[in-house]
């Protein structure tokens, strides 16, 4: 247990330590910023009268995509570094699991991504002490989009199991996201029962949802199964050394 | 403290290591000696826990690598073939992670970071930034890394390959003292290396163990036909023509003279017969003076020729 706090810890100082952290935060907090100020003046000019209701709405969908941007960004070097330097042989040699190698990275891009969402949180408040409004909706929305983004994060955190170049790991993930956001693209050409399938593992569909006000536990279930099914596929990756070897 | 029995691994289809077999004593330095891809870091990966052998058993320390995997790597001390370490880390802060992620914690993980540096002379570098040290000091950090924590077994996958030949000598020195409350294995496929520093050898060949012995035993056992080095103050025909006719020579090569008078030969004898006695005093029988007269060992890269040789034969 405390060697998942020692990765974490490892992790995080290594993403602090180097600059591309500073940026991939600062490219978060203008894109993320600037959504919300145009959103907030497009609902003013819009709808006058409630300008918070339909908020949320537009500011967490473009928030979905800068997410969708940055986070194979941050995910990307957690284990194709550590196949690049060879220090991952090391860690097998330690008295650790793989399991607990894989949260205590997976922790540290976690706390990474809360890190990003803050300064739109400092926003929010700032918004809601000029204009109190109802925190329901705005909750259920920030939930929606840290199941999103964590879910991001496991998927990145296995491709980048599966390489030791950094740049084909975050490539490959935003291969594998955009492939489950355009999975409802073609609903025309698909039937009803497959529709209903694909609807059903579509990402952004159900965190639509989450944006309306609406949690439905069925929709935390999926991105719960889908956080733990990457996090299975690392951990298989992982133990493919068995009888892979070490490249 | 190491017993390998029956161990195989392959990759697919292919077999990196075939049935070997071997145990290490307690304080024990044995060296694993091979050409390219004869197997040495395959059968260390599965000392070192990194991966388990696809047949046989491997016990460290008491514990089973397959059944205990956990404590069997807090036993050991692995030092990989290619010396990587957290390159934005600086040497102390790295060490102290180490003897974290070996199971320390707080100030004792600071004390074996500081005592792995201090066993490694290192303690100068503590500060600094790993990316920005010499190949030697990295070699070093890898070394610390290896140490932290005490392990009572010391996996070195060629410990001085890349270094130059002064930084060898040094790594040596500190391999020898290690080796001394410890039990270490190290690869090479330098000869020499292994009978400066190595109390046993293994001979590994694609795969398989070609012998096992002490690194004295080993020359003498391949020794199979002798060699004597012999100086004679006399005619070179005609102490020639003496060596090649005594009872038990094989042949006789005459070695350049070096200035002075005496004729120097290097004479092959017969398998397992003991002439130096006999030559000596029928030397000296004739009148001739005998300057020297010594058997030759031969060196391990002439086993290892010959070991590598049979096992192509048969
Ligand atoms: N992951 C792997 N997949 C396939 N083959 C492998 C793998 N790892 C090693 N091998 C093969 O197994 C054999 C033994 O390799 P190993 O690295 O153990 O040799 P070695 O004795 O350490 O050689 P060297 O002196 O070059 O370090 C080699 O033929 C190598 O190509
Ligand atoms: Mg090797």
């Amino acid at each position: 247990m405390t060697r998942i706090w020692t990765i974490c810890r490892r992790e995080l100082q290594a993403t602090f330590g180097s600059v591309v952290a500073y940026i991939l935060l600062a490219v978060f907090m203008l894109l993320s910023g600037y959504f919300f100020y145009s959103d907030l003046v497009f609902i003013l000019l819009m709808a006058s009268f409630t300008p918070v209701a339909g908020l949320w709405q537009w500011v967490f969908l473009d928030l979905r995509l800068v997410t969708l941007l940055i986070v194979p960004l941050v995910t990307m070097r957690l284990f194709a570094e550590e196949k690049k330097l060879g220090t991952i042989e090391l860690l097998w040699t330690y008295p650790v699991r793989d399991i607990e190698i894989i949260l205590g990275k997976f922790l540290a891009a976690v706390a990474f991504f809360l890190v990003m969402l803050l300064p739109n949180a400092i926003l929010c408040a700032l918004l809601f002490s000029y204009h109190p409004f109802d925190l329901g909706p705005l909750m259920s929305a920030y939930l929606g989009l840290i199941l999103l983004g964590v879910s991001f994060i496991a998927c990145g955190l296995f491709v980048s199991s599966t390489t030791e170049n950094q740049v084909v790991s975050a490539m490959v993930t935003y291969g594998i996201l955009v492939f489950f956001w355009f999975l409802t693209w073609n609903e025309e050409a698909a039937n009803q029962a497959a529709l209903r399938i694909l609807l059903g593992l579509s990402l952004f569909d159900r965190f639509f949802n989450f944006t309306r006000g609406v949690i439905d536990i069925r929709d935390v279930v999926f991105f719960v199964l889908f956080i733990s099914f990457f996090l299975f596929l690392t951990w298989q990756s992982l133990t493919a050394r068995k009888w892979r070897g070490v490249p | 403290m190491i017993a390998v029995d029956g161990v195989s691994k392959s990759f697919g289809s292919f077999v990196a290591i075939e049935d070997l077999s071997f145990e290490v004593a307690a304080g024990e330095i044995v060296g694993l000696l091979g050409p390219n891809g004869a197997g040495k870091t395959t059968m260390m990966r599965i000392l070192a826990g990194v991966f388990p052998p696809s047949r046989g058993t491997v016990h460290v320390a008491g514990y089973d690598v397959v059944k205990d995997p956990l404590r069997t790597r807090a036993a050991v001390g692995y030092f990989p073939e290619r010396v990587s370490a957290y390159l934005d880390m600086t040497v102390s802060s790295y060490l102290r992670y180490v003897a974290k992620m070996k199971g320390f914690s707080g100030s004792a993980a600071n004390s074996q970071a500081v005592s792995a540096m201090g066993a490694c002379g290192i303690e100068a570098v503590a500060n600094r930034i790993i990316g920005s040290l010499s190949k030697g000091f990295r070699q070093r950090v890898g070394i610390a890394q290896a140490l932290t924590g005490e392990p009572s077994v010391l996996i070195l996958d060629e410990p001085t390959s890349g270094l130059d030949p002064e930084q060898v000598a040094d790594m040596r020195d500190l391999i020898r003292g290690l080796g001394e409350k410890r039990t270490v294995i190290l690869s090479t496929h330098i000869l020499p290396e292994v009978e400066s520093t190595c109390d046993r050898v293994i001979i590994l060949h694609r795969g398989r163990i070609v012998a096992v012995d002490t690194t004295g035993n080993l020359s003498r056992r391949i020794q199979r036909a002798g060699r004597i080095f012999v100086e004679i103050d006399a005619p070179v025909e005609d102490a020639r023509q003496h060596l090649s006719q005594f009872a038990g020579v094989s042949s006789v090569e005459s070695k350049p003279r070096s200035g002075d008078s005496a004729a120097s030969f290097i004479v092959m004898t017969e398998q397992d017969r003991d002439v130096r006695a006999a030559l000596a005093s029928s030397i000296v029988q004739r009148g001739w003076g005998l300057v020297e007269l010594r058997s030759v060992a031969f060196s391990l890269e002439e086993i290892f020729l010959t070991l590598t040789q049979d096992q192509e034969g048969s």
